[in-house]
């Protein structure tokens, strides 16, 4: 399937925001602190964009983060660091070139901006492991990099930490046809592993819009989660094994292709997910599922959110084990992608409905998949869960499909300012809150709502013309508040980065976050890895 | 005016071929088929000129085995009105089809042949003009815009051609084979896919039909093109000028 057209899109589209002129700066209030901001994070910078002469200011602004302060334990470089790190990697993978800095310095969204001069590019885990020994030694912060595609801030520096990008470790190492068993470095593109992994019949367990540019060992250090977590799991149950650098330059290699291994505490899980703070992933070792060749998708529209939730439920029930993606759309998110992207066809022009369901079956058998999908979306339109659908004939049609859905993160870039929430909330209550939002909003702002509702896991998107205050005001805290009230999560597959740092107490309890601070000074005592992030700044001592 | 569109199953178009490690032919075990591409948008048109109430019915036509049916099911929740299968073995060649539809068209009486311009499979280009040749029927071939006129029984074609595009009138019963620009194929909506279920397909033998298949070709193999070999950098003109001199042979 041509999911990757949704990646170059990706790609397309962050030449069109340099392009665009944004305007005003603000600085946001953590509004349950009344502290004054005083901030040495930059939020207003000059750049140039690609080639072209104008300096255009970018909006950047963060949560909390404008409340940071460089912490003044760190070192700051020097000449005598550069040399080390020359002499130890080699003149190219030394860079302190600015454009170079100045793209990885940035994130995908281009809310968040560091100010590091240097970035190093290892090809070895020795390499890493070094490089981390030598920091550790003269207490230099470090960011641990990927494909640079998280959405919370997470992969770039705060201030001067030191890049460490691990994409020139690239190499798939092993793939064990019987098993599925793939075995490849932290650098290694999504897409590139994809399509390895197709010529030996087998997919990745995970997929996902970003494919294009996001590397394993990211997807693997934020617990990736994506499109087919409704039929694969998580990579929590994915990833047998990964070898990881501590602070301290040790290599924990816990690279194992073992299905059961019960020796011991399973360490593996304290580096998935823990978005580079613990140490820097450099190899992984991942279960692949054998490609399965029936795919079948119907976008299916519906009239109102409880329809949703009772085709989710039948789906579960007579699709199966062959269910491998339920996504939903509202009405917005439709008109959105319809707007602002090119040869983008509506599958049900005939009018707008309230709510897109995106159905994908995966199996072995072609007819009786078809047969049993068909079955399915003819007794839902007949009980009147569905009020209109279409059935894929071919793969392209499946693309087209699939393309709408993956879309809509890059219809909302297109249309201006977007305010992003990823949260897991109980399924009953997800539109719910869309609703609310909607009611607080008013005229400021349009909400768009998406995601996987087969996970339980909504997208909250405000869209507006521009970044405004008065639009945050109404949305934070309140959108934290109501997750924390419905024990959901604030935040269910993007991570907590730099901008949900402070808001884990929304999730999580005190004792619970006292613990993994605990764990946090134990691995990584001199706290250099990715500092400022995932956990409050609060508990940095 | 009946309008007969025939469609193929083919490997579906986005699937990333193999061959088969005998080289007979491509592997099409457990590989995804969905039918032609160039058929689909037959189809479309034939459906657009029955809305636009020009023609009463439209049947979709396909031939091989048993499988093929799937791709009339296909034809009929897009909105044909019947199918016709005929039952043969796979890898029917042009002239073979050609015959068969002269056949069924002296049984259905059609008033337009609509045929996709070729099958991405072999790529022959050639069943539309045949099956013109047999009928002794006018042709419109690559056709990217056709517009009837019922009252003076023409059909007025765009075809895209090397130099641009040529407009031809043909007198009906024509054949017309499509070509990509010609429209956009609607999706197989639920309602019609439930439809579909009732409507007829016929079946016919070729014993029935009386036609006699006999295949002039043998494939001998199929092998893939030769990989792509890498770049070289060379350092100097006067090295490029020996290499393309002594290996490329082109100076």
């Amino acid at each position: 399937m041509e999911k990757w057209r949704a990646t170059t899109n990706l790609r397309r589209s962050l030449k069109s925001i340099l392009n665009r002129q944004l305007s005003s700066v603000s600085e946001f209030r953590y509004l349950n602190e009344k502290r004054s901001c005083q901030s040495s994070f930059n939020l207003i910078r000059d750049c140039k964009s690609l080639g072209q002469v104008n300096a255009i200011q970018h909006r950047c602004f963060s949560s909390a983060s404008t409340l940071v302060q460089r912490n003044p334990s760190f070192s700051t470089l020097n000449s005598d660091d550069i040399s080390y790190f020359k002499g130890l990697l080699g003149e190219k993978s030394v860079i302190q070139d600015e454009d170079r800095l100045e793209t990885v310095n940035t994130d995908w969204m281009h809310k968040y901006k560091g100010s590091s001069k240097l970035l190093l590019l290892p090809r070895s885990t020795e390499e890493v492991a070094q490089i981390l020994r030598y920091c550790n030694s003269r207490c230099l912060a470090v960011v641990p990099q990927g494909g640079n595609t998280g959405l919370v801030g997470g992969s770039v520096p705060v201030f001067d930490e030191v890049i460490v990008n691990v994409s020139s470790m690239n190499n798939i190492i092993s793939f064990d046809k019987v098993s599925g068993i793939l075995v490849c470095e932290a650098g290694c593109i999504l897409e590139n592993l994809i399509s390895f992994l197709d010529n030996q019949g087998f997919i990745m367990p995970l997929d996902l819009g970003a494919k294009g540019s996001c590397q394993i060992g990211g997807n693997v250090s934020t617990n990736a989660g994506g499109l087919r977590l409704v039929r694969y799991g998580s990579l929590h149950g994915n990833v047998l094994g990964l070898e990881a650098v501590l602070a301290n330059g040790d290599v924990l290699d816990m690279l194992g292709t073992l299905r059961k291994d019960n020796t011991g505490y399973d360490l593996k899980h304290l580096f998935i997910g823990s978005e580079g703070s613990l140490g820097i992933v450099t190899k992984v070792s991942i279960l692949t599922p054998p490609k399965l060749s029936s795919v079948n998708i119907a976008f299916l529209a519906c009239n109102d959110y409880s329809s949703c939730q009772k085709l989710l439920m039948e789906a579960k029930r007579k699709l199966g084990e062959i269910l491998s993606a339920f996504e939903f759309l509202d009405t917005e998110a439709m008109n959105l992608v319809l707007h602002q992207l090119d040869g983008v066809r509506n599958p049900l022009p005939a009018s707008m409905h309230n709510f897109y369901i995106l159905i994908e079956t995966t199996g072995s058998d072609e007819s009786y998949n078809r047969e049993k999908l068909e079955a399915f979306l003819l007794s839902s339109m007949e009980g009147g869960l569905i009020s209109d659908g279409v059935l894929a004939q071919d793969i392209n049609q499946a693309s087209s499909f699939w393309r709408i859905r993956e879309g809509v993160p890059e219809a909302l870039m297109k249309a201006g300012a977007v305010y992003k929430y990823d949260l897991s909330l109980p399924v009953e209550k997800m539109y719910d809150l869309v609703d609310d939002m909607r009611i607080r909003l008013g005229d400021l702002a349009t909400v768009v709502g998406y995601g996987h509702l087969g996970d339980g896991n909504l997208h909250l998107n405000v869209s507006a013309p521009e970044y405004d205050d008065k639009i945050l005001e109404q949305i934070e805290p309140y959108v934290y508040e109501w997750t924390s009230k419905h024990r959901g999560s604030i935040s269910a597959e993007h991570g907590l980065g730099l901008m949900k740092a402070n808001k884990i107490y929304y999730s999580k309890s005190t004792e619970t976050v006292q613990t993994m601070a605990s764990i946090k000074k134990l691995l990584d005592p001199n706290g250099i890895l990715n500092p400022y992030k995932v956990l409050p700044h609060s508990l940095n001592s | 005016m009946k309008i007969m569109v025939a469609v193929k199953r083919v490997v579906d178009y986005a699937v990333k071929i193999r061959i088969k490690p005998d080289k007979s032919g491509v592997e099409t075990q457990n590989v995804k088929m969905s039918m032609n591409p160039f058929c689909e948008i037959a189809l479309e048109e034939a459906l657009k000129i029955k809305e636009s109430g020009l023609a009463k019915e439209v049947i979709a036509v396909t031939m091989g085995p048993s499988n093929c049916v799937d791709t009339l099911r296909t034809g009929l929740a897009m909105g044909a009105d019947r199918g016709i299968h005929v039952e043969a073995a796979r890898d029917l060649v042009p002239l073979s089809v050609a015959k068969v539809l002269k056949k069924l068209v002296e049984v259905e009486n059609p008033g337009l042949l609509i045929l996709g311009k070729q099958a991405i499979d072999d790529d022959c280009n050639q069943t539309g003009q045949m099956i013109a040749a047999l009928l002794g029927w006018p042709q419109g071939t690559f056709a990217s815009k056709v517009v009837l006129d019922k009252e003076k029984q023409v059909a007025t074609v765009d075809r895209e051609v090397d130099g641009g595009l040529e407009t031809l009138c043909l007198d009906l019963p024509a054949v017309i084979t499509t070509d990509l620009r010609l429209n956009q194929p609607r999706y197989a909506t639920l309602p019609n896919i439930m439809k579909a279920k009732s409507k007829p397909i016929k079946k016919y033998t070729l014993e029935e039909l009386n036609v006699k298949i006999k295949s002039d070709l043998e494939v001998v193999q199929v092998t893939e093109p030769p990989k792509r070999k890498a770049g070289v950098i060379l350092s100097s003109v006067d090295e490029l000028i020996d290499k393309l001199k002594n290996e490329a042979h082109v100076i």
